[in-house]
Protein backbone atom coordinates (compact mmCIF):
# COMPACT_ATOMS: atom_id res chain seq x y z
CA UNK A 1 0.00 0.00 0.00
CA UNK A 2 1.70 2.91 1.42
CA UNK A 3 5.51 2.93 -0.56
CA UNK A 4 8.39 4.76 0.33
CA UNK A 5 7.58 8.19 -1.00
CA UNK A 6 4.09 7.99 0.66
CA UNK A 7 6.11 7.27 3.85
CA UNK A 8 7.87 10.23 3.51
CA UNK A 9 5.56 13.11 3.66
CA UNK A 10 3.58 11.79 7.15
CA UNK A 11 6.54 13.68 8.71
CA UNK A 12 6.76 17.19 8.43
CA UNK A 13 10.92 17.20 7.87
CA UNK A 14 11.04 21.11 8.83
CA UNK A 15 8.91 20.57 11.92
CA UNK A 16 12.09 20.06 14.83
CA UNK A 17 14.65 23.49 12.69
CA UNK A 18 14.71 26.90 14.04
CA UNK A 19 14.54 29.47 11.64
CA UNK A 20 17.06 32.19 12.07
CA UNK A 21 15.74 35.33 13.58
CA UNK A 22 17.18 38.74 12.30
CA UNK A 23 16.53 42.61 12.27
CA UNK A 24 15.26 43.04 8.89
CA UNK A 25 16.49 47.04 9.08
CA UNK A 26 20.12 45.60 9.69
CA UNK A 27 20.28 43.27 6.82
CA UNK A 28 18.71 45.57 4.48
CA UNK A 29 20.32 48.75 5.90
CA UNK A 30 16.69 50.48 6.67
CA UNK A 31 17.65 53.97 8.86
CA UNK A 32 14.20 55.30 9.06
CA UNK A 33 10.82 54.52 9.89
CA UNK A 34 8.13 56.01 8.34
CA UNK A 35 4.92 56.53 10.50
CA UNK A 36 2.72 57.78 7.31
CA UNK A 37 3.54 54.38 6.26
CA UNK A 38 0.34 52.41 7.48
CA UNK A 39 0.64 49.42 5.77
CA UNK A 40 4.90 48.68 5.99
CA UNK A 41 4.04 49.74 10.02
CA UNK A 42 1.30 47.09 9.98
CA UNK A 43 3.69 43.81 9.97
CA UNK A 44 4.72 44.78 13.69
CA UNK A 45 1.24 44.88 14.62
CA UNK A 46 -0.80 42.45 15.85
CA UNK A 47 -4.80 41.43 15.19
CA UNK A 48 -5.67 43.96 17.91
CA UNK A 49 -3.64 46.64 16.53
CA UNK A 50 -0.92 46.04 19.35
CA UNK A 51 2.81 46.33 18.89
CA UNK A 52 4.39 42.90 18.64
CA UNK A 53 7.55 42.13 20.94
CA UNK A 54 10.70 41.91 19.60
CA UNK A 55 10.97 38.15 20.60
CA UNK A 56 8.77 37.31 17.60
CA UNK A 57 9.65 40.03 15.33
CA UNK A 58 13.08 39.52 15.81
CA UNK A 59 14.21 43.58 15.27
CA UNK A 60 16.81 44.90 17.26
CA UNK A 61 16.51 46.67 20.14
CA UNK A 62 17.43 50.23 18.42
CA UNK A 63 14.89 49.46 15.79
CA UNK A 64 12.22 48.27 17.90
CA UNK A 65 11.85 51.49 19.62
CA UNK A 66 11.51 53.13 16.29
CA UNK A 67 8.99 50.93 15.57
CA UNK A 68 7.58 51.13 18.63
CA UNK A 69 7.44 55.49 17.95
CA UNK A 70 6.17 55.05 14.66
CA UNK A 71 3.71 52.91 15.19
CA UNK A 72 2.32 55.36 18.42
CA UNK A 73 2.96 58.20 15.87
CA UNK A 74 0.79 56.65 12.91
CA UNK A 75 -1.67 55.66 15.62
CA UNK A 76 -1.92 59.66 16.60
CA UNK A 77 -2.68 60.09 12.82
CA UNK A 78 -5.65 57.93 12.34
CA UNK A 79 -3.32 56.00 10.36
CA UNK A 80 -3.54 52.77 12.69
CA UNK A 81 -6.46 52.51 15.14
CA UNK A 82 -5.52 52.01 18.83
CA UNK A 83 -7.66 49.20 19.67
CA UNK A 84 -9.61 46.87 16.90
CA UNK A 85 -10.47 43.75 16.50
CA UNK A 86 -9.86 41.46 13.42
CA UNK A 87 -7.40 44.44 11.58
CA UNK A 88 -5.73 41.63 9.45
CA UNK B 1 19.52 75.04 10.84
CA UNK B 2 17.09 72.02 12.25
CA UNK B 3 14.48 69.66 9.53
CA UNK B 4 10.61 69.35 10.66
CA UNK B 5 8.06 67.90 9.17
CA UNK B 6 4.15 69.16 10.75
CA UNK B 7 1.50 66.32 9.21
CA UNK B 8 -2.22 67.88 9.69
CA UNK B 9 -5.20 66.25 9.07
CA UNK B 10 -7.71 68.73 7.35
CA UNK B 11 -11.84 68.50 7.63
CA UNK B 12 -12.93 67.08 4.67
CA UNK B 13 -16.57 68.68 5.20
CA UNK B 14 -15.05 71.84 3.52
CA UNK B 15 -14.94 72.32 -0.11
CA UNK B 16 -11.67 71.90 -2.05
CA UNK B 17 -10.49 75.51 -1.86
CA UNK B 18 -11.14 76.16 1.26
CA UNK B 19 -9.14 73.24 1.75
CA UNK B 20 -6.40 73.94 -0.37
CA UNK B 21 -6.81 77.80 1.20
CA UNK B 22 -5.97 75.73 4.76
CA UNK B 23 -2.77 74.19 3.89
CA UNK B 24 -1.88 77.47 1.99
CA UNK B 25 -1.85 79.34 5.16
CA UNK B 26 0.16 77.01 7.06
CA UNK B 27 2.89 77.23 4.38
CA UNK B 28 2.71 81.10 4.30
CA UNK B 29 2.66 80.87 7.96
CA UNK B 30 6.13 79.00 8.07
CA UNK B 31 7.20 81.04 5.33
CA UNK B 32 6.78 84.09 6.96
CA UNK B 33 8.78 82.88 10.04
CA UNK B 34 11.97 82.48 8.19
CA UNK B 35 11.25 78.85 7.38
CA UNK B 36 12.29 76.93 4.05
CA UNK B 37 9.42 74.83 2.23
CA UNK B 38 11.06 72.17 1.68
CA UNK B 39 8.48 70.18 0.57
CA UNK B 40 4.49 70.00 0.69
CA UNK B 41 2.83 66.32 0.00
CA UNK B 42 -0.50 66.44 -0.40
CA UNK B 43 -1.88 63.04 0.39
CA UNK B 44 -4.78 63.48 -0.55
CA UNK B 45 -8.41 62.34 1.50
CA UNK B 46 -7.48 59.25 3.34
CA UNK B 47 -9.80 56.75 5.25
CA UNK B 48 -9.35 57.46 9.23
CA UNK B 49 -8.71 54.11 11.47
CA UNK B 50 -11.00 55.59 14.10
CA UNK B 51 -13.36 59.07 13.72
CA UNK B 52 -12.10 61.73 14.77
CA UNK B 53 -14.53 64.60 15.71
CA UNK B 54 -17.66 62.29 14.47
CA UNK B 55 -15.87 62.10 10.94
CA UNK B 56 -14.50 58.95 9.31
CA UNK B 57 -12.10 60.46 6.83
CA UNK B 58 -9.38 63.31 6.23
CA UNK B 59 -7.55 64.95 3.92
CA UNK B 60 -4.21 64.81 4.73
CA UNK B 61 -1.16 67.11 4.65
CA UNK B 62 2.29 66.58 5.01
CA UNK B 63 5.02 69.72 5.08
CA UNK B 64 8.31 69.38 5.42
CA UNK B 65 10.81 72.50 6.24
CA UNK B 66 14.03 73.50 7.60
CA UNK B 67 13.99 76.11 10.61
CA UNK B 68 16.77 78.09 11.84
CA UNK B 69 14.76 78.00 15.49
CA UNK B 70 12.28 75.73 17.03
CA UNK B 71 11.13 78.62 19.31
CA UNK B 72 8.07 79.46 16.74
CA UNK B 73 6.85 75.71 16.86
CA UNK B 74 4.66 76.52 19.81
CA UNK B 75 3.17 79.31 17.91
CA UNK B 76 2.77 77.00 15.03
CA UNK B 77 1.00 74.91 17.18
CA UNK B 78 -1.50 76.91 18.90
CA UNK B 79 -2.72 78.29 15.79
CA UNK B 80 -3.14 74.74 14.58
CA UNK B 81 -4.79 73.62 17.18
CA UNK B 82 -7.21 76.71 17.61
CA UNK B 83 -7.70 75.74 14.28
CA UNK B 84 -11.53 74.30 13.52
CA UNK B 85 -10.65 72.98 9.96
CA UNK B 86 -7.78 70.96 11.35
CA UNK B 87 -8.31 67.61 13.07
CA UNK B 88 -5.68 66.50 13.89
CA UNK B 89 -1.79 67.56 13.54
CA UNK B 90 1.66 66.09 14.72
CA UNK B 91 4.87 67.68 14.31
CA UNK B 92 8.25 65.52 13.92
CA UNK B 93 11.88 66.67 14.37
CA UNK B 94 13.72 64.81 11.32
CA UNK B 95 17.12 63.43 11.98
CA UNK B 96 19.45 63.09 8.77
CA UNK B 97 18.12 59.42 8.10
CA UNK B 98 14.65 60.86 8.23
CA UNK B 99 15.46 64.00 5.37
CA UNK B 100 17.60 61.57 2.89
CA UNK B 101 14.37 58.81 3.70
CA UNK B 102 11.73 62.00 2.00
CA UNK B 103 14.67 62.59 -0.53
CA UNK B 104 14.99 59.45 -2.02
CA UNK B 105 11.23 59.01 -1.30
CA UNK B 106 10.41 62.05 -3.90
CA UNK B 107 12.73 60.60 -6.12
CA UNK B 108 10.62 57.48 -5.92
CA UNK B 109 13.49 55.18 -4.96
CA UNK B 110 11.49 54.32 -1.38
CA UNK B 111 7.97 53.74 -2.43
CA UNK B 112 9.21 50.32 -4.44
CA UNK B 113 12.05 49.36 -2.30
CA UNK B 114 10.34 49.57 1.20
CA UNK B 115 7.30 48.30 -0.01
CA UNK B 116 8.71 45.10 -2.01
CA UNK B 117 11.27 44.36 0.73
CA UNK B 118 9.63 44.38 3.68
CA UNK B 119 6.37 42.53 2.83
CA UNK B 120 7.68 39.89 1.22
CA UNK B 121 10.77 38.96 3.26
CA UNK B 122 8.63 35.99 4.39
CA UNK B 123 7.63 35.00 1.33
CA UNK B 124 10.66 35.91 -0.86
CA UNK B 125 12.12 32.38 -0.27
CA UNK B 126 9.08 30.97 -1.80
CA UNK B 127 8.91 33.37 -4.78
CA UNK B 128 12.71 32.51 -5.82
CA UNK B 129 11.48 28.58 -5.68
CA UNK B 130 8.85 29.35 -8.12
CA UNK B 131 10.82 31.30 -10.32
CA UNK B 132 13.53 28.59 -10.42
CA UNK B 133 10.52 26.15 -10.99
CA UNK B 134 9.14 28.24 -14.02
CA UNK B 135 12.38 28.23 -15.66
CA UNK B 136 12.94 24.20 -15.07
CA UNK B 137 9.46 24.11 -16.69
CA UNK B 138 10.07 25.90 -19.25
CA UNK B 139 13.72 25.31 -20.34
CA UNK B 140 12.71 21.64 -20.82
CA UNK B 141 9.70 22.53 -22.85
CA UNK B 142 11.48 24.04 -25.94
CA UNK B 143 14.02 20.69 -26.31
CA UNK B 144 11.00 18.97 -26.23
CA UNK B 145 8.87 20.15 -27.99
CA UNK B 146 11.82 20.04 -31.45
CA UNK B 147 12.89 16.79 -30.47
CA UNK B 148 9.66 15.56 -31.35
CA UNK B 149 9.38 17.39 -33.87
CA UNK B 150 11.85 15.47 -36.40
CA UNK B 151 11.28 12.29 -34.73
CA UNK B 152 8.16 11.32 -36.61
CA UNK B 153 10.03 12.34 -39.84
CA UNK B 154 12.74 9.98 -38.88
CA UNK B 155 10.28 6.80 -38.09
CA UNK B 156 8.48 7.40 -41.53
CA UNK B 157 11.95 7.88 -43.31
CA UNK B 158 13.09 4.41 -41.24
CA UNK B 159 9.98 2.46 -42.82
CA UNK B 160 9.95 3.97 -46.29
CA UNK B 161 13.49 2.43 -46.26
CA UNK B 162 12.52 -0.85 -44.97
CA UNK B 163 9.84 -1.18 -47.14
Amino acid sequence: MASRDDIKFLSNPKIGQKRKKYCRFRKFGIKYIDYKDPDFLMQFVNEQGKILPRRITGNSLKYQRKVATAVKRARHLAMLPYVTDLLK
Amino acid sequence: MKNYEVTFIVDPVLSGEEIKATAQTYVDHLKSEGCKIVHVDEMGLRQLAYPINKRTSGVYYCVEFEAPTGEFIVKMELALRRDERIMRFLTVNLDKYGVKYNEDKRAGRIGKVSKKKKPDDSKKDDRRDNRRDDRRDRRPARPAAKAPAPAPAAPIAAVEEEE
